[in-house]
């Protein structure tokens, strides 16, 4: 879908991002990763044009990104950043249709494509007619998200979305952004400094140093075949382990066959979650139910211990 | 009933009536002053005055408007950046001129009347315009640029969807200053043959005729009033709305 191929930018005479390879396959998550000056947003922008390449090719749908015209481009790119990114003086309906807006759509077209956003974003149609200043921070965002889904493009651009967000928010936000992935397999490609929203987010990791790529693959491929030093101490030696727990559900490492009359857990819950309960509970058994509330097994205490083998 | 409880609309009936009222208050005046032999200034009627102020001030600031946010669009977009320094100084320039000077200055070059009257007010009124408009669009935060141009618009759309519907505020509270500004330096003008209120004054002045000065004076100042009070409500609207 988006090919980089030896992409270099320098600003001022500094490399920002150099010698850059990267690919970005149709309905994949990727998060680009790293610390502050990365080059992971220059990344990012380089895929809009927000800023150009110096060198090497960047490749959308099969053709270099120069060719189209960059207010077309963007159009068909979805674009979401931290909150401060809504426009103050128009409502969240006409926040949300300003791409299509662009596109020229239909007024009776827009409104009803307000209307499924405003539902997919698990919002109250009384929100139409707001400002943003009259929301808060997480509905700013959900509704900044809904803008960049408005003209179903092919792909969605996030630059720290989050970012300003406070934990118990940014949590749920990320659970719909997950959720809105799997529902539309729509191509994203997220940039973050926060190591828990990458894991718990991505398909596809992609850490970033000095302007080039690190090492990139999935989550526990990271996690537990590091490349380097530098990928070690990123992820944390001490928060390692609890890391590589997040990455694994219950109902994967759960025993079938056994069960127990307590109270379970889902088989969504993350290992990482499900060690919290075994503590909270004392215990080292806990059933776990499927999405139906079916009994599905029983999830050991020993079983979080095999995780590092898979 | 409740625009009754106004006071701008007070205010307005107050100006019109001190207008219309004017011509019949030479028995006032002469009681006032009983020196003066000519109590009430009659050379011309102060609703044709009045007019002709208004007249001066509006066509003033409508180019002072027009000239002070083009320049200050202009040397805010990517190519007119460099000349931004230089345009500043100029208008700031222009404002420094005493008004009279200017006045003085256009007369030999244009001759006397309207002409150098209006070329001093609109040199005068540029700079709060400007200033207004510059200030107004480096307000608008440069993330909100940055997604204007992400979400895909071109850079007129950003300029006419974002940046100045953002700045209006700031840019109408520019034209507010620059049209209170001329409305008093309008006054002065009548010293070059401009007719305008500030008539009776310059006339009372030299003539030591204080009837005159106060009769032209009440008026130039509800004048001034009534149009800062009509602005506030415009830009009471534009806040809300």
């Amino acid at each position: 879908m988006i090919d980089f191929n030896a992409v270099s930018k320098q600003f001022a005479g500094k490399a920002a991002v150099s010698n850059l390879t990267l690919n970005i396959a149709k309905g994949e998550f990727t998060v680009l990763i790293g610390t502050s000056g990365c080059g992971k947003s220059t990344t990012l922008k380089m895929i809009n044009r927000l800023v150009e390449h110096d060198a090497g090719t960047i490749q959308f749908a099969g053709e270099e990104i120069r060719r189209f015209n960059p207010q077309a481009l963007r159009r068909r790119m979805g674009y979401a950043i931290q909150s401060t990114g809504l426009f103050p003086h128009w409502t969240v309906e006409k926040n949300i249709a300003t791409v299509p807006t662009l596109l020229g759509w239909s007024k009776p077209q827009i409104a009803q494509r307000v209307s499924e956003l405003l539902a997919l974003l698990n919002m109250d149609e009384s929100f139409r007619q707001r400002y943003p200043h009259q929301l808060s921070g997480g509905q700013q965002q959900r509704v900044g998200v809904a803008r960049a889904l408005a003209a179903d493009p092919e792909v969605l651009l996030m630059d720290e979305p989050f970012g300003a967000l406070d934990p118990v928010t940014r949590a749920t936000l990320q659970q719909e952004i997950a959720r809105i992935h799997q529902l539309s397999g729509k191509t994203i490609v997220l940039v973050t400094h926060d190591i828990d929203e990458a894991l718990a987010l991505a398909d596809r990791l992609v850490l970033m140093d000095k302007g080039e790529v690190v090492q990139q693959g999935t989550p526990v491929e990271l996690l537990t075949k590091p490349a380097s030093e530098f990928v070690r101490q990123f992820f944390g030696q001490s928060e390692w382990g609890i890391r590589l727990l997040s990455q694994a559900s219950a109902g994967q490492a759960a025993r079938r066959g056994e069960w127990l009359e307590e109270d379970a857990i889902v088989e969504s819950m993350t290992l990482r979650e499900a060690l919290s309960v075994f503590i909270a509970r004392g215990t080292d058994k806990l059933p776990v139910r499927d999405g139906q509330l079916r009994p599905l097994g029983v999830l050991h205490f020993a079983d979080l211990l095999r995780q590092q083998r898979s | 009933m409740r625009w009754l409880r106004d006071p701008l609309i007070w205010l307005i009936l107050l100006f019109i009536a001190l207008l219309l009222l004017m011509p019949y208050s030479g028995a006032l005046f002469a009681s006032w002053f009983p020196d003066l032999s000519r109590p009430l200034y009659q050379q011309e009627s102060f609703i044709r005055l009045a007019v002709a102020h208004a007249e001066l001030v509006l066509i003033s600031s409508l180019i002072a408007v027009v000239i002070g946010t083009g320049a200050g669009i202009a040397v805010t977009r990517p190519a007119g950046r460099e000349f931004r320094s230089v345009v500043e100084t100029l208008v700031a320039a222009g404002q420094t001129f005493p008004p009279v000077a200017v006045l003085a200055l256009a007369v030999p070059v244009i001759g006397f009347g309207e002409q150098p009257a209006l070329v001093a007010l609109v040199l005068y009124g540029l700079l709060p315009v400007l200033q207004g408009t510059l200030a107004g669009i480096d307000a608008v935060p440069q993330s909100l640029r940055e997604v204007a141009q992400g979400v895909g618009m071109t850079p007129r759309q950003i300029l006419y969807k974002v940046e100045l519907p953002l700045a209006a505020p700031v840019i109408l509270a520019g034209v507010r200053t620059s049209v209170i500004i001329n409305i008093g330096t309008a006054t002065i003008a009548s010293t070059v043959g401009a007719n305008t209120l500030g008539s009776p004054v310059i006339i009372g002045l030299s003539g030591f005729n204080t009837a005159y000065i106060i009769q032209g004076a009440s008026l130039v100042a509800l004048l001034a009033i009534v149009t800062d009070r009509l602005f506030e409500r415009l830009l009471r609207l534009f806040k809300n709305g």
